[in-house]
């Protein structure tokens, strides 16, 4: 465990250390990050659009029978902003994001293509690392945004369709405005960050630790996505007590 | 000058010495021995699971060896590749060609990214490696390596090595895998390669064919230790039942 965890600090701060070589990796960061938001933008509506609407559709008639239908919007708002949105989107970048690149690394590492670039004086981590645990961190952020936004609609339109609720939209986001502030989104975007660090590297060295055949390959995947998700959880859980701390 | 044109001086002197390296307490290279002229051909030879392909990971600063000492034209391995003192390149036994980029890609990878060139000076590099290696740039230079046979693999892979126009070049198993025909064709590129560029060349395999008709000089090598490097005509010659052995072992008399 220790050593595991020194390990992915270490990863994590080498690839920092490389930063200054980003500009001559921006052609494969725009491509990862091309690939991510490609792989991930429709899955990403679609789950936040259902997840705004059942938040709204638990919550609202229950919270319009005791008259406080003026919550309803602050509970969706609140809940897919700080909590909701940062937390479900680390965890499909994780499963379609992370897999894939624990996949292709460590592919890389059992036919000897990471090999073939140590020999030619290539550091992976400036070459393979570095573009994709950038374009990470600018895919989840924008890609959190995007979910809160689509949530934040999802619930909006349960709450107008549905009868029990019965708010307008223009009701429903004069509430949630009133309960959101500046502060909500940019917590909700530090989350983000740290997420898609730890996405990032730990889905790197899972791929970099890939020794054997295929078989190793399939199995350096599923620890990968395993090990994210329980890093997202814990953390989120940390960095939600800094953030209470600090109110 | 042109950085590709014959060049008979730049080959590289390799000295091995004292060389041990265990893996969870078994040995698998023990005081290994190893020296060859600059502009040689070096074949080593054992059977599967002697302890080659660990040796040339050594060579290439892909492991670290417990004890010994790796010299390059006299300078210690890690001096001599981060003061640039020398270049090498290798093929890989399975090319070691990277899936996502194609082969124009793979030969300029190098330059790109180690040499940092631009290109308008990769470009003509390039195609120059693919010719050189009998490639043909039209048709082979945009394919991806998924859509080559195993023989074009290693033509591309020995590309990419003339890429960085290395002073040594190390083969793993370089005719592995491939049918007859073709594995001489390999034979004669590791030789033509040789002869056009002086490089030094140290080859790993356990294919007699290609070992006694390229080689300068062949070493043995049998569990994790290697014998001094003779010249072919040397080793026909040898009594040692070991060597004998694994010479004429194969012939169809040995399967009934």
């Amino acid at each position: 465990m220790i050593r595991y965890t020194s390990e992915i600090v270490s990863l994590g701060l080498q690839t920092l250390r490389a930063w200054p070589e980003m500009w001559h990796h921006r052609r494969k960061v725009i491509q990862c990050f091309y690939d991510m938001a490609n792989t991930s933008l429709l899955m990403s509506c679609v789950l936040s659009l259902f997840i705004g609407g059942v938040l709204a559709l638990q919550s609202g008639p229950l919270l319009v029978e005791r008259g406080l239908s003026f919550v309803v919007g602050q509970l969706v708002g609140l809940s897919m902003c700080k909590e909701l949105a940062p937390v479900m989107m680390a965890i499909l970048m994780a499963g379609r994001i992370g897999s894939a690149i624990t996949a292709e690394l460590g592919s890389m590492k059992v036919y000897q293509e990471i090999d073939a670039l140590w020999t030619m004086k290539i550091n992976p981590i400036h070459y393979l690392i570095l573009p994709r645990v950038t374009a990470i961190l600018c895919a989840l952020p924008l890609l959190v945004l995007f979910s809160i936004l689509v949530g934040w609609m999802g619930g909006g339109l349960v709450c107008w369709l549905n009868q029990e609720i019965g708010l307008s939209l223009q009701t429903y986001f004069s509430h949630l405005k009133a309960g959101i502030s500046l502060q909500d989104l940019a917590q909700s975007i530090t989350k983000s960050i740290f997420f898609a660090m730890l996405i990032g590297v730990v889905s790197c060295h899972h791929g970099l630790q890939t020794k054997g055949g295929p078989r190793s390959i399939g199995r350096s995947v599923t620890q990968s996505v395993v090990q994210s998700i329980v890093c997202i959880l814990i953390s989120d859980y940390a960095i939600t007590r800094i953030f209470v701390w600090i109110e | 000058m042109d950085r590709m044109t014959p060049s008979h001086s730049k080959g590289v002197n390799l000295a091995v010495s004292g060389l041990g390296r265990s893996f969870s307490g078994v040995p698998v290279l023990c005081d290994v021995h190893l020296s060859v002229e600059a502009g040689s051909i070096c074949v080593i030879m054992g059977a599967s699971g002697s302890g080659k392909s660990v040796l040339l990971r050594h060579l290439v600063g892909l492991e670290t060896p417990d004890k010994g000492s790796i010299l390059y034209n006299g300078s210690p391995f890690s001096e001599a590749i981060t003061w640039n003192q020398i270049e090498m390149a290798i093929v890989f036994q399975q090319g070691g060609l990277l899936h996502s980029l194609d082969v124009g890609e793979n030969i300029a990878l190098y330059l790109r990214e180690t040499k940092r060139l631009s290109d308008e000076e990769v470009e003509p590099l390039v195609d120059q490696a693919i010719t050189q290696v009998g490639l043909d740039v039209v048709n082979d230079k945009h394919k991806m390596p998924s859509d080559l046979s195993g023989g074009m693999k290693k033509r591309v892979a020995i590309a990419r090595a003339l890429a960085i126009d290395p002073g040594i070049i190390f083969y793993d198993e370089p005719t592995g895998e491939l049918d007859p025909v073709t594995a001489v064709a390999i034979g004669k590129e590791i030789r033509r390669v040789n002869k056009d560029h002086g490089t030094t060349s140290i080859i790993v395999t356990h294919d007699r064919d290609l070992a006694f008709g390229i080689a300068d000089t062949i070493t043995f090598m049998a569990q994790g230790r290697l014998t001094d490097p003779q010249t072919p005509e040397e080793i026909r010659s040898l009594s040692d039942p070991q060597t004998r052995q694994f010479l004429h072992a194969g012939s169809q008399k040995d399967y009934l």
